[in-house]
């Protein structure tokens, strides 16, 4: 298997490792696994969570390498730095993974997430959910004249917050894709 | 590349590989293959009685060669019966290729006859595996499954088949044509970590070497790499229970097991050493105890081939994944051209710390002239065999550890035993496929009676295929490992943890048809177990031995190495409540 593309014990502020891996500091990471697009191969990886008794936060997957048929795997995990440390070796390890990348120790990293919302709601309401979605840049993808669905592209964070506002003007449902990300820089 | 049947590819697949046997048992989804297997003749196929059998003799045959075992099923109910054999390959790195039978590809989803989805079954106990759904990747799936089981740490894998791929035709794929795969385990250590090792091994005032199954799988020469390390060091050397054998026990500076029923001087050498260099071990929690009280003092090195071992558990200073052969080739290289320097003004001051806890012969137990000890009868079969061309398999529990504690292995691969998983009912198909492997060896399985009773059936295997192994039973006519617990730990309620009913041995070996012994005096013993030597065929050997022995030394669950039990007079009231809890 190829070398384990990590940067060793790297934080985003440090070259060195400043934190107590035995710590008990619980850290989010997102990890970036290249497979291949084999039947079984997701369940390979889920399964490696579930009976190691990991986290998963978020997961997205397709492929991104028709050719060489290659699946994306970006996964959201939590862990103290000895856990996350595990995750990696561990998917790193299974046969169809190519490449194991943590985003999130290996510098900066742009998260993005997809949503469509769906808002039903009269008058008042109904205006400022539009307002609302301007200022988040929301677009409408569907209206009746009773609802919009919006299409909203951001960090988790930021659609979590625009969750919050839609809630009380009318939120009917939410569909969310999970987080695909990529290392900033060249 | 040939035009042919999958059937027939499966079998120029193996031959391709260079295998010998395969353990198996026919059903509907497997026919076309069990066709092809009758119309040649250069696979010999052993029919077991139950196909967690065929894994098991499939990892006995692995684990006395070093080269991989092939186990053949249906669909269905054969594979789910291989699902404890693949677990045990897991969890003690051993190399085997299960092929299973699958429902025709247009049958798969509606709940077939037989069918099971064996991929997903399988799929947590096997380091890979596959449904190969096309014929004319079959060849291909086949070499690769070969190539992941044997290449980096090794494992079981699995190679599902549906019947209409067996009858399709397709190009075969030779061994040599077939596509590499990307799955290439980083083998060379980094060098970087290895002089730091050289560094440790310079200046270690109370080192020690604590090896596991890792030297043995990685070859013969690790053995004799190892061996050369601790001559020339001159070091202590201890194993887990899988490495026994890759030093040897008659060596000068063999300690003995360590572990939960290790030797004295082996488990205080590891809780007072300040240099642990772990050697394909992976701190296993039989080893360790309570992790946080484990080796307090020492610095740690660790060489693994698996890169999740390091640090998994037990954080070290020096982690260095690779081979182990590759990685000691590569320390002795560095540590002799540094001069082959170690601090030999301290080391004579650690060995006189180890002959003081050798002087306590932790193994001692008070022998009987009326009932046999079962150590007493494990003592006697090892003088009995030195020197024999003598392979070793176990079943679980007391006699496991007392084999591990009383007999003596000189060489790697001659001691076969459930370790990970701790499978009962391992130890009797283990040892036909290791006398399969070596048709004119000794191959004794060291047993209770509990646990041979769970595949029993298998002596059927060992006549038709005159295989003369000897099952050495020391019955007790208890759980003895699950009774020693339930003293210790469960205020002596005995639940459910003697066996009843059992059969009578000598009868049940003459009526598979073969020699059944049974003796109860420690004055027969030396006479049985020539007997049962002398025997040209299977034996089924029934030891009557003392019922309310205990295994020890003993590290009580939650306990460190040294609050070891060395008898029965240290045991009242060891174990608090929170070691209760763990296994």
């Amino acid at each position: 298997m190829s070398a384990l593309n990590i940067k060793k014990g790297s934080t985003s502020h440090s070259a060195y490792e400043l934190r107590d891996p035995n710590g008990d500091l619980i850290e989010s990471h997102t990890l970036a696994v290249l497979v291949d697009n084999e039947s079984g191969v997701l369940a390979r990886v889920i399964g490696l969570f579930s009976g190691r008794g990991y986290n998963i936060d978020s997961l997205t997957v397709a492929e991104v390498d028709h050719e060489g048929h290659l699946s994306r795997i970006t996964v959201v995990t939590r862990g103290t730095p000895q856990v996350i440390a595990q995750i990696k070796a561990q998917l790193d390890r299974l046969v169809p993974v190519h490449e194991v990348h943590d985003l999130t120790a290996e510098g900066p990293s742009v998260q993005r997430e997809l949503a469509l919302f769906k808002v039903s709601g009269k008058g008042e309401a109904r205006i400022e959910a539009l307002r609302l979605a301007e200022i988040f840049r929301a677009n409408v993808v569907d209206s009746t004249l009773e609802s919009f669905v919006f299409e909203m592209t951001g960090t988790p964070e930021k659609i979590d917050a625009f969750a919050d506002l839609m809630r009380p003007l009318g939120l009917r449902e939410i569909a969310r894709t999970g987080v695909a990300a990529l290392s900033r820089g060249a | 590349m040939r035009q042919m049947t999958g059937a027939r590819m499966v079998v120029q697949a193996l031959k391709d590989q260079g295998v010998e046997v395969v353990f198996g048992y026919p059903g509907g989804a497997v026919l076309p293959i069990y066709d092809e297997i009758f119309q040649q003749n250069d696979i010999r196929h052993i029919l077991v009685r139950h196909e967690q059998g065929a894994v098991h003799m499939a990892e006995g045959y692995a684990r006395s060669t070093g080269k991989p075992g092939v186990a053949l099923v249906t669909s269905g109910p054969g594979a789910t019966n291989a699902v404890t054999g693949l677990t045990d390959a897991l969890m003690d790195s051993i190399p085997i290729i299960v092929i299973s039978g699958q429902v025709p590809t247009f049958m798969i989803g509606t709940d077939g006859f037989q069918e099971a989805d064996t991929v997903g079954i399988t799929r947590p106990c096997t380091k890979m595996n596959w449904l190969v759904k096309d014929t004319a990747k079959l060849s291909e799936t086949i070499h690769q499954a070969f190539h992941v089981a044997t290449k980096g740490r090794p494992g079981p894998v699995l190679v599902d088949i549906p019947k209409d791929v067996q009858f399709a035709t397709a190009l075969y794929t030779p061994r040599e044509e077939a596509k590499t795969s990307h799955y290439q385990p980083r083998v060379r250590g980094d060098e970087d970590q290895i002089a730091k090792l050289v560094d440790l091994i310079e200046t270690a005032e109370r080192p020690v070497f604590y090896t596991g199954g890792g030297v043995i799988n990685s070859g013969r020469t690790a053995s004799v790499l190892l061996r050369d390390l601790v001559a020339e060091t001159d070091f202590p050397i201890t194993s887990t229970l899988m490495g026994l054998g890759s030093y040897p026990a008659s060596g000068k500076n063999w300690l003995g097991m360590l572990g939960m029923h290790g030797l004295y001087e082996a488990n205080l050498a590891m809780h007072g050493c300040d240099v642990m260099i772990n050697i394909g071990a992976r701190f296993d929690d039989r080893i360790t105890g309570r992790i946080k009280d484990f080796s307090p003092h020492s610095k740690k090195a660790h060489i693994d081939i698996d890169p999740s071992s390091i640090n998994k558990v037990v954080r070290v200073d020096v982690g260095i994944v690779g081979d182990v052969t590759l990685v000691l080739e590569e320390v002795l290289r560095q540590w002799r051209a540094r001069g082959s320097k170690t601090n030999r003004a301290a080391l004579p001051k650690w060995w006189a710390q180890i002959a003081e806890w050798r002087a306590v012969k932790c193994l001692t137990y008070k022998n009987s002239s009326t009932v046999i000890k079962p150590q007493h009868a494990l003592e006697r079969l090892e003088a009995l065999t030195k020197g024999m061309d003598r392979y070793i398999t176990t079943e679980v529990g007391q006699h496991q550890m007392w084999a591990a504690q009383f007999l003596g292995f000189e060489d790697p691969h001659r001691w076969m035993t459930s370790g990970g998983l701790g499978t009962m009912g391992y130890g009797l198909p283990a040892s036909i496929g290791v006398q399969v492997a070596h048709p004119d060896a000794l191959v004794i399985n060291v047993a209770g009676e509990a646990s041979w009773l769970m595949n029993m059936q298998e002596m059927g295997t060992a006549m038709q295929f005159r295989a003369p192994v000897k099952q050495f039973i020391l019955n007790n006519e208890r759980l003895g490992m699950v009774r020693q617990w339930q003293e210790l730990l469960h205020g002596e309620r005995y639940s459910s943890s003697w066996s009843e009913s059992l059969p009578d041995f000598v009868k049940l070996a003459e009526a598979f048809g073969c020699k059944g012994i049974r003796i109860d005096d420690p004055a027969d013993l030396d006479e049985a177990i020539k007997e049962m030597l002398a025997y040209n065929g299977p034996v089924i050997f029934d030891c009557r031995v003392e019922k309310h022995e205990n295994c020890f030394p003993m590290i009580p669950s939650g306990k460190p190495h040294n609050e070891m039990l060395l008898g029965d007079a240290d045991t009242q009231g060891v174990i608090g409540s929170k070691g209760a809890v763990l296994v």
